[in-house]
């Protein structure tokens, strides 16, 4: 993984440049010695680390925009960071680059339950959206697994997903505003508290951008209202295929749970192990099937889906009878990753998304390059959306191991895009997939992208070296050339 | 009067346009042309007719994805969809009637370049919410994707959401990815009798805000209509819930069945319940949901003949004033207020449009960077140019 050769002229200026950003963000708001930058060195892909040029840590809007508008006009990179939870490693430090911190921005501004949305700081961690509104019995839909410690602000910028996106939508479908600031300093508001923006829908184009584009400053989020009941079904079956097929035919009922997911046998007994959490072990695939919503519905529902799964050859049909046992049924779903980290020293966790139809198939060729790279996988996804978390079992001690865990992760992400999938699903490129995205995209899709990063950021300043797996110039990229030599089509209807 | 190419494949398509970036000739992009009256008029030298590229190209039930060619109606789609019992979640309204055009006439790609949706946007998203991926050709000429056919995908930028609602001006599509969802059972409308405007709107957001999962909210001339849908026993549990809440408000309760209540909400779907007058001027305001009665009210101080209703729990306004040179939009963009939101003169005549703001003029900051953004697809302005003021 090669991230862009640093610029000796701004590493020559760094003690110009922390005076700069002193003078913009007094007092402890700016770290420059090891220790204290140390903390940011990294984000949750823990395996590649980078000291930052400096820390900022601002703590107004005005801050925000002049720290942008001195980096542009002095030509520094700047990586903006929330809480540093990413798993592509989106805001991992750039040795070059200024670390732009959002943690400071941390408040709930405010709550509009009649208008169900509240708008918050980008520093606000995800769950803390839920945990401001949720005595009036609200909520904030979109729940990644890190909902705990991620920030707002970072999920807008990885449009981040969950176990319940295929209900409730992600990032992007729970967004009402955003305000921002552009690399020139420029602060601006995109929706608000009503519905869809006029002209282009740049939040939209913002959401999912890998702070690429701008740094959000101000979020405005839909809530909604906690349904009344929800209750999780246990599903288990002696063939992967089954599970799969149980996925397919509850949707084709025209059941759309509140989450679907799958486990396959090892991760079953990894997670089981872990927690104890009752799960079949004599299951090749499992299945939590949740639906919520009125109580009626739900019963309603749940016996449906019995009797699918029941038709679909499940051995194994166990309904949560209370509120502790359903939240016992998903703890070894949610401790799965850490239950594989007990029976391994380290592993990768992949994030492809597949047609649901192609899953058994995916699953089974996964197994054969498993083999051929002499590395375990287990897998634990969101089945009801086609997103696969793949583990791969590794000693990141052992230098060959982490190379066939890179070559594997790579192959099963080629598969993902081959199958009419994609790299990724709710984790982001990154630095991660950045040299796979030509596995997906041609080079005429990739310019189109970076000249809609030109539009925002024509320096190339903001988070460099993430996504796009080659650069180019935007004053390159933006050169059109019209041939002179005239093209006839007469083939084409004119009239 | 332009002429028309009409390409029959994308690689066809795809010429044409690199053809029209040579000679620099302007495109008039139309699917079916039923929108034509919506936007700024203009002016272009060549119309380029998509209705050539028609036809669904893939529709597997279970995986919630429809893919379909830029021509295809949306009739069509809505057919085949049904006979699954699937529909497009974010009912694409047809405006074909309110713009002096037969009704039915619109493609499913066209409203999703308009960004429209129904009274269904509330709870299912927008149109932006439903396009999963697209391919087509920017203004270079050049052949490009982006998204692609799974709920799940955060690789690379999300050109989908600004490509829907661009009203064609950014790239030329040739084929979309939407995602689908099942059709609810049964449909049930509460119907409340004798609300003024803002007990009406109060009333909606507490539905809304309750766990009756409400998917639709609208009021007009004294009714004000609140759906239901689902699975039977859902349906009659919901019902009897949203009427006990209801019961304060002290409003007499009508409850439509399935059928009343699919043809009511299709109507206001396509704003039927404006009875606006065949000169009137017709604008629609998205605001916060509560802001709604006090735009309504502000605009009826300057203008007593307005004529309004609510959908979207208040949040979407429909106004119909009687013609003027200028659509008396300041009056209506005035209206707006501190909390914003945005004003789209959706029916004028072509001489009013072409002097009016017919979408609601950004902030320079952002009108600099939507500029820049239309530059990075189409440098030569080739495609509608002038639509979007």
């Amino acid at each position: 993984m090669q991230m862009p050769p640093l610029d000796p002229a701004i590493l020559s200026r760094r003690s110009e440049i922390v005076a700069a950003l002193r003078a913009i963000v007094p007092g402890e708001g700016v770290i420059d010695d090891l220790d204290g930058m140390r903390p940011y060195e990294c984000d949750a892909l823990s395996a590649y680390r980078q000291m930052p040029l400096v820390v900022v840590l601002p703590d107004t809007v005005a801050q925000v925009s002049a720290i942008l508008r001195y980096c542009q006009d002095n030509k520094v990179k700047v990586v903006p960071r929330g809480a540093g939870t990413s798993l592509s490693g989106g805001s991992m430090p750039v040795g070059d680059a200024i670390l732009l911190g959002l943690g400071k921005f941390n408040r709930v501004l405010e709550i509009d339950y009649a208008n169900r949305c509240a708008r918050v700081q980008p520093g606000v961690t995800n769950l803390g959206i839920t945990k401001a509104v949720e005595h009036e019995g609200f909520y904030y839909a979109p729940d990644p697994s890190s909902q705990i410690a991620c920030s707002i602000g970072g999920n807008v910028a990885e449009n981040s997903g969950g176990v319940h996106c295929l209900k409730y939508g992600l990032t992007t479908n729970n967004l009402l505003g955003i305000e921002m600031v552009l690399m020139t300093g420029e602060v601006v508001r995109l929706g608000g508290k009503h519905l869809d923006a006029g002209g282009y829908d740049l939040m939209g184009l913002m959401t999912g951008s890998e702070g690429l584009l701008g740094v959000v400053t101000e979020v405005t989020v839909r809530l909604l209202r906690k349904p009344s009941t929800a209750r999780a079904v246990l599903l288990g079956f002696p063939t992967e295929a089954g599970a799969a097929d149980c996925v397919a035919a509850v949707i084709a009922a025209g059941i759309i749970p509140g989450g679907m997911e799958m486990m396959d046998r090892d991760a079953v007994k990894c997670a089981e192990a872990y927690v104890g959490a009752g799960y079949p072990l004599d299951a090749e695939g499992l299945l939590i099937v949740e639906l919520d919503g009125p109580e009626v519905e739900v019963d309603h529902l749940v016996a449906r889906v019995e009797e699918i799964a029941r038709e679909r050859g499940a051995t194994t049909c166990r309904v949560s009878r209370d509120e502790q046992e359903r939240v016992l049924f998903w703890a070894g779903r949610k401790a799965a990753f850490p239950a594989v980290g007990q029976i391994s020293p380290d592993y990768m966790c992949l994030d492809g998304s597949v047609p649901r139809g192609r899953l058994v198939e995916v699953l089974s060729e996964m197994r054969q390059m498993s083999k051929q790279h002499g590395l375990r996988v287990v897998n634990v996804f969101h089945a009801g959306d086609g997103n696969l978390h793949p583990l791969i079992l590794f000693d990141a001690n052992n230098p060959d191991e982490l190379r066939r865990c890179e070559e594997f992760g790579a192959d099963i992400l080629r598969l993902c895009v081959r199958v009419g999938g994609v790299l990724t699903g709710e984790h982001g490129v990154g630095i991660e997939k950045r040299d796979l995205m030509g596995e997906q995209f041609t080079e005429i899709d990739l310019d189109q992208q970076m000249r809609v990063k030109c539009a925002f950021d024509p320096d190339h300043l903001l988070n460099p070296g993430k996504v796009f797996p080659k650069l180019r110039r935007c004053a390159e990229l933006g050169r059109l050339v019209v041939t002179q030599n005239k093209i006839p089509f007469p083939d084409i209807p004119r009239f | 009067m332009a002429s028309t190419i009409k390409p029959r494949s994308p690689a066809e398509l795809r010429q044409a346009v690199e053809w029209a970036l040579n000679e620099g000739v302007t495109l008039d992009i139309r699917g079916s042309g039923a929108k034509l009256a919506l936007g700024k008029p203009m002016v272009c030298d060549q119309v380029l007719d998509l209705s050539g590229l028609s036809g669904v190209v893939d529709y597997a039930p279970e995986e919630l994805v429809v893919t379909l060619r830029a021509g295809t109606p949306l009739k069509e789609v809505e057919a085949l969809l049904a006979q699954r019992n699937q529909m497009l979640a974010f009912e694409p309204p047809d405006l074909g009637p309110l713009l002096g055009q037969p009704a039915g006439e619109g493609t499913l790609v066209g409203a999703l370049m308009g960004n429209l949706a129904g009274p269904r946007r509330l709870s299912a998203g927008a149109a932006r919410d439903h396009l999963l991926g697209f391919s087509g050709v920017n203004g270079r000429g050049e052949a490009f994707k982006s998204g692609g056919k799974v709920m799940k995908n955060v690789t690379g930028y999300d050109l989908s959401k600004v490509l829907a609602g661009s009203w064609g001006t950014l790239a030329v599509l040739d084929e979309v990815s939407v995602k689908v969802l099942p059709a609810p059972d049964q449909t049930r409308t509460l119907l409340l009798h004798g609300l003024a405007d803002e007990a009406a709107v109060q009333a909606m957001c507490a539905a809304m805000g309750s766990p009756h999962e409400v998917s639709g909210a609208a009021h007009m001339l004294g009714r004000t209509a609140l759906r239901i849908e689902g699975v039977a026993p859902s349906v009659e549990a919901r019902l009897k819930g949203l009427r006990d809440l209801l019961m304060e408000s002290g409003a007499s309760v009508e409850e439509l069945g399935t059928l009343e209540s699919r043809a009511f909400w299709r109507e206001v779907r396509d704003v039927m319940p404006l009875k606006a007058a065949a000169n009137d001027v017709v604008w629609k305001v998205s605001c916060p949901p509560t802001e709604g009665p006090g735009v309504v009210a502000r605009i009826r101080a300057g203008c007593p003949a307005v004529e309004a209703f609510y959908d979207w729990s208040g949040g979407l306004v429909w106004l119909a004033l009687p013609n003027s040179a200028d659509a008396d939009q300041a009056l209506v963009r005035g209206a707006l207020g501190p909390a914003g939101g945005h004003a789209t003169l959706i029916r004028a005549p072509e001489a009013v449009r072409a002097e009016v703001a017919v979408f609601q003029p950004p902030a320079p900051a952002l009108a600099a960077l939507s500029a820049r953004v239309k530059e990075s697809f189409d440098p030569k302005r080739l495609f509608n140019p002038g639509r979007m003021g």
